[in-house]
């Protein structure tokens, strides 16, 4: 059972997952007045949210804008230091390390971003790109890391011979394999892809889509990857995280989440999602959401989708759910969610 | 059924100081009465800029049209929208075409209440008095389901959250009972659960009121539940159109073969590679004397090369811009 403050109990996981995340909080605090500053509130971006990923596995996630699933990516990398909550890699916990420490550790763990122009400086050339974070760890000679340089741009699929260009000379596409060339400059384990293709059109899409694919086979790398595009989700995950204001509300086999699934929010998700073919289109009956996401920083009270759920009761809007297992490696956050289809929503 | 829009041969240009860029090169199409009519491209294919050109919105230099027309059914007989005068222009935008723009809120005025904006559209164009502009203001943000409206009808846009923003966008396009509302990619900015929203708003409306729309998007996944017809656009040419089963099962270009062999599909296992095209957009600075398409296709042969091709009737209402037959695996 949930224990008095509402926490799921810890998640038990086993060595074979390379990143584990144990009740991470990322609250940003409100603040109000001009000299004399005081906390008036929190932006409950991630709340206490627990999960693991496998080696070499792709652990997706999705969710609305807002839902903090760029903050749970930049949480565990330590990028912004969580509010509460641990995070390991491997049996290195991140949470308790230094500054020095970190830094140590950072060529593991690396990150892909969104924007492929604002992450990459305008004013070096692509070969200075690639090569600084070696220059940073410094462990290389010069004529090793520009035939690294070298070795990574043909690696994603772009000339070596374009390393003296400058990040406007290439198309989006493009700038996200350079992006992509950086972040494996220092052979990572692990790498949080914050919605890498969503800028990108169709046609770019699949190729860096093919990309990724083909370097985990390849180098043997584990992904998170966060983005808002269900099906491109469904397409590269083994399995997929659904986020909902700061919680995971559903966390499956990727097989499983879209076939069965079992949180209204999911069932609703996949249902809103358009599919490319007329004529099921035209027949589907789909589950239409009523309202938006309430703010983060005013979350409803009990389960935070409460306020939308065609199937809420008045127990939901004063018990937070427990995050369980319903079938094996099935996890649910809802009070219904049992193996006969107690949170189904009839359509 | 007739067209009331009729597009024939558009071409538009930037004069840019880098060059000029060839944002169109002869697009034609027509809008039926009634029927949603999809556009889908990439970024830069040309589907805004099509649009703005009928409307006459670009900002003229740069752009200019070049050639083209585009007779509009008015119910005072045809005119041509490119060769209209100020005032004729401004009876036609907001009047009888309505537009959504894909970001709400800088297509609305932040410093007027958004009943103030809708109730000016209605006074410019019906002028039925100021009560009853009011009350139709109301009437109007009631119908695209916003609720409490009368409380409402004071806020600003800020006030509003985005899906709600894009209600009262497209309460301001049918403010005044428009004959075709171009709907230029309202919903990219959304959560798909908002837009499942919009979507369904959108046809409720277009059912009741007959409007004709143009829907602009690059999701094929919206096209399919939206759309009677399509239009793909590549490199600022149309290069196939067609009723949209037929598009889905048959496509009979490339470009359009490409992009749906690109989606992942429903269903299927992990670990299949995505078909992707190769290769980017061309230049628009400096159009080939060739098929805008030939550099990725993947049965481009020497024809291809030699001229630009020219849109072939391949079907009832289906039409491309490509030399090769994909259904004889031949040469046209």
């Amino acid at each position: 059972m949930a224990d008095p403050n509402g926490h799921p109990p810890a998640v038990e996981h086993p060595p074979e997952y390379l990143v584990r995340v144990e009740h991470l909080k990322k609250h940003f605090p409100i603040m109000q007045g001009i000299v004399w500053q005081r906390q008036v509130g929190a932006v409950k971006a991630v709340d206490d949210i627990s999960f693991g990923i496998r080696a070499g596995e792709t652990l997706g996630v999705v969710g609305e804008s807002g839902c903090g699933k760029s903050t749970t990516g930049r949480a565990i990398l330590q990028l912004q230091p969580p509010s509460s909550g641990r995070v390991f890699l491997e049996d290195v916990e991140l949470t308790g390390l230094n500054e020095s420490a970190l830094r140590r550790i950072r060529p593991r763990m690396q990150m892909i971003f969104q924007d492929s122009y604002d992450s990459l400086n305008p004013r070096h050339s692509v070969g200075k790109i690639i090569m600084e974070p070696m220059v940073v760890q410094g462990e290389m000679e010069e004529t090793d890391r520009r035939s690294r340089m070298a070795e990574l741009l043909d690696l994603v699929g772009l000339n070596p011979n374009h390393a003296v260009r400058y990040p406007h000379e290439f198309s989006g596409g493009q700038r996200q394999r350079i992006n992509i060339a950086r972040a494996l400059a220092l052979n990572p384990d692990f790498i949080v892809c914050d919605e890498p293709i969503s800028a990108l059109d169709v046609s770019i899409q699949a190729q860096v889509v093919n990309l990724f694919e083909d370097l985990q086979r390849k180098l043997g790398l584990t992904y998170l990857f966060i983005a808002h595009d269900l099906s491109m989700v469904q397409h590269i995950s083994n399995r997929v995280a659904v986020m909902y204001l700061g919680k995971v509300m559903e966390l499956a086999d990727r097989d499983d989440l879209f076939d069965d699934p079992l949180h209204p929010y999911t069932q609703s998700l996949i249902s809103a999602v358009p599919v490319p073919d007329p004529k099921l289109e035209r027949n589907r009956r789909r589950i239409t959401l009523k309202g938006e996401v309430p703010s983060p920083a005013r979350p409803p009270r009990g389960c935070v989708f409460h306020t939308r759920c065609p199937l809420a009761r008045e127990v939901c809007s004063e018990e937070v759910p427990e995050y369980r297992g319903i079938f094996t490696e099935h996890f649910v956050a809802c009070h219904f969610a049992d193996p006969k289809g107690g949170s189904k929503i009839p359509v | 059924m007739s067209a009331i829009l009729t597009v024939k041969d558009l071409v538009t240009r930037f004069y840019t100081f880098d060059g000029v860029v060839h944002a169109l090169n002869g697009v034609s199409f027509h809008l039926d009465q009634g029927e949603t009519l999809a556009i889908v491209g990439e970024s830069g294919s040309g589907k805004s800029v099509t649009m703005m050109s009928l409307l006459n919105l670009l900002p003229m230099p740069p752009a200019r049209i070049e050639d083209g027309e585009a007779i509009f059914e008015d119910d005072d007989g045809p005119i041509d929208l490119l060769k209209l005068s100020k005032p004729e222009r401004r009876r036609v935008r907001g009047g009888k075409v309505g537009y959504i723009f894909q970001d709400a809120l800088s297509a609305l005025n932040p410093v007027m209440t958004v009943g103030r904006q809708i109730r000016e559209s209605i006074m410019e164009h019906l002028n039925p008095g100021e009560k009853a502009a009011r009350d139709r203001t109301i009437q109007l943000l009631e119908h695209v389901g916003i609720p409490g409206a009368k409380s409402r009808y004071g806020n600003y846009p800020h006030q509003f959250s985005g899906g709600m923003r894009q209600r009262v966008m497209i309460a301001v396009a049918i403010a005044c009972d428009p004959k075709i509302v171009i709907a230029d990619e309202p919903t990219t900015a959304l959560d798909v659960t908002v837009q499942a929203q919009i979507i369904e708003l959108t046809k409720r409306i277009q059912d009741e009121l007959g409007i004709a729309v143009i829907w602009i998007t690059h999701d094929l996944g919206v096209v399919a539940g939206i759309a009677d017809r399509v239009l793909v656009m590549y490199a600022g040419s149309a290069v196939e159109i067609s009723p949209v089963d037929r598009l889905y099962e048959h496509p009979q270009h490339p470009y359009t073969e490409g992009l749906l062999a690109a989606l992942p599909r429903v269903g299927a296992k992990r670990g299949k590679r995505l078909a992707s095209i190769e290769g980017a957009p061309p230049d628009l600075l400096e159009p080939p004397r060739h098929c805008q398409f030939a550099w990725r296709c993947p049965y481009n042969f020497d024809r291809c090369w030699a001229s630009v091709p020219p849109l072939f009737e391949v079907g009832d209402g289906h039409y491309t811009k490509c030399y090769y037959d994909m259904d004889q695996e031949r040469p046209r």
